[in-house]
């Protein structure tokens, strides 16, 4: 089997398969967290980290994990490297640990990192296996932030709240008020408003993508006539 | 004279010529409502129709649709004048705004359209809007708030009456009661889901009535308070998301009876009566499912 050129494992993990609005997969996380930008993007990042690290190791081992046994092998590489993280979050960014609670070492369970080791780490080499589950992972970020800037935008009328508890004490000034006053639409940051926002956003992609497919065959249509034509 | 042709049934026939039949038997509640109120609820109800049809019109343009049946089919002109008619007098205009948008957009088109919706959207926006503001759906006016029309004292001597209900609202709900079975009897609606909801509600209140006095409201108070009747006749009934088969719909009536009481003694909530019906929306296929009616000719 041919190598997977780096240029499709970047464009499949940030657009084309990407993790929350393409598979639709680790929603768990990303509906529970995504309430502000600075929840979404710390736990985007440790997700994006935990996925790199994994996809690397389980490439590494790949050759000397039988078939049967790979799956608990997989989960105990992923639960090593969480464990890790979390215990680092503990150590360094320790009101955001309080913050994410539960959530750091529900990344263990998120369906993303055991499917990207199982389909993609588990039969390729050690770095595209790693350069797959970095992007795999910023995509979901990307996810994360977005779903999050759009809850926090509409339900608190702020944009990076809390800043501070990711980036330290100077970027306290970091939040940016968008309204004055914001009444609060507190159904955006409620569970219902993040699978309605996911909902709007998964639309939005494909409406994205439609028209692009639509402009790409409008070129074909005009270049073949061209060339007939020649 | 001549003969008319075939076919002889007469029932309403057309979307239009039902929802058109609905908003008339609304028209007297809604007279007592400027009446006592003011008029700003008819303000609500005419902005929130047209908020609704301008997202339907958009919605239908969106989804590649044509546009002129489904705008005068009057659905969504109904959903809004029932959402207008839950909320407050005194709600800010974007609360109306948000919620006939979110009942129109997301709960209605966004399933398909007319027929397709599984939940109430009148329902979905009232809900959607007591969970995001909660400070501002508790706005009510009380009649003697409404300069030159204190009803008040009318009602603290009427001997049928007396201090049953909310104040000014007995009169609404009765307008509503009469306008309710007119629908009935136009064969509008069918029986089954009018009598089955305020019958269970009372049989509930009683019950508990009669355990403690003192504890729980009566039977005639639950039935006339709140949007117990406008609910029953308007709102449960909604043919779409509603049981169908006539067994169904004594289920369906009878649950949201219960969880209406349920709600309002023992939740956290004024009036359950919204949160009763999407959940008897809910079981609704599954009720269906399990009361189908015998075939003809079917064998055991």
């Amino acid at each position: 089997m041919s190598d997977i050129a780096y240029s499709r494992i970047i464009r499949d993990g940030l657009w084309t398969n990407n993790p929350a609005f393409v598979q639709i997969l680790g929603l768990c996380p990303l509906l529970a967290v995504s309430s502000n930008v600075v929840n979404g993007l710390s736990l985007g990042l440790a997700t994006a980290l935990t996925l790199a690290l994994s996809n690397t190791i389980v490439s590494m081992v790949r050759h000397w994990v039988s078939d049967e046994i790979r799956i608990p092998v997989f989960v105990l590489v992923i639960a090593c490297v969480v464990t890790a993280i979390e215990l680092a979050m503990n150590v360094y960014l320790h009101e955001l640990y309080k913050i994410l609670g539960i959530f750091i070492p529900l990344i263990v369970t998120n369906c993303i990192v055991i499917a990207r080791a199982e389909a993609f780490a588990s039969r390729n080499t050690v770095t595209r296996a790693c350069a797959d589950g970095l992007f795999m992972g910023l995509g979901s970020m990307f996810a994360l932030v977005l779903l999050g800037a759009l809850r926090e935008a509409i339900g608190q009328g702020t944009l990076f709240a809390n800043a501070h508890l990711m980036f330290g004490d100077a970027a306290k000034g970091m939040t940016i008020t968008l309204v004055e006053h914001y009444h609060g639409f507190l159904l955006a940051i409620l569970p219902p408003g993040a699978f309605i926002g996911l909902g709007l956003l998964i639309a939005i992609k494909n409406m994205i993508d439609a028209r692009l497919a639509r402009r790409a065959m409008a070129t074909v249509l005009v270049t073949h006539e061209a060339g007939w034509h020649a | 004279m001549s003969t008319p042709s075939s076919p002889y049934v007469h029932t309403a026939g057309s979307v239009t010529t039902v929802m058109l039949r609905v908003i008339y038997a609304l028209l007297p509640g809604i007279a007592a409502y400027v009446w006592f109120f003011g008029w700003g609820v008819a303000v609500n109800i005419v902005f929130a129709v047209v908020v609704a049809l301008v997202c339907e019109a958009g919605m239908l343009a969106l989804r590649g649709r044509p546009l002129k049946p489904f705008l005068l089919d009057g659905s969504a002109a109904v959903t809004a004048v029932l959402l207008a008619l839950a909320l407050p007098s005194l709600a800010p205009w974007w609360m109306t705004l948000i919620g006939t948008a979110f009942a129109i957009i997301i709960a209605k088109q966004l399933y398909g359209g007319l027929g397709f919706n599984p939940f109430n959207p009148a329902m979905i926006g009232y809900v959607v809007l007591l969970i995001s503001f909660p400070r501002e759906m508790t706005l009510w006016l009380a009649p003697e708030m409404v300069s030159g029309h204190s009803m008040g004292e009318t009602m603290s001597t009427n001997p049928i009456f007396g201090h049953l209900g909310g104040k000014g609202w007995e009169w609404i709900n009765g307008l509503f009661l009469l306008g309710g079975l007119w629908l009935i009897y136009k064969k509008v609606i069918s029986w089954h889901i009018p009598v089955t909801v305020l019958g269970s509600l009372a049989l509930m209140a009683a019950v508990y009535f009669l355990i403690d006095r003192d504890l729980y409201a009566s039977p005639l108070f639950h039935l006339f308070s709140g949007a117990a009747i406008l609910g029953a006749f308007f709102i449960a009934t909604d043919p779409v998301t509603a049981s169908t088969t006539p067994r169904g719909r004594l289920y369906y009536g009878a649950g949201i009876g219960v969880f209406t009481y349920i709600i309002r003694t023992w939740g956290g909530y004024p009036d359950g009566i919204a949160f009763a019906v999407l959940l008897m929306n809910m079981a609704a296929p599954m009720i269906d499912y399990y009361t189908r009616p015998r075939v003809f000719g079917h064998k055991d």
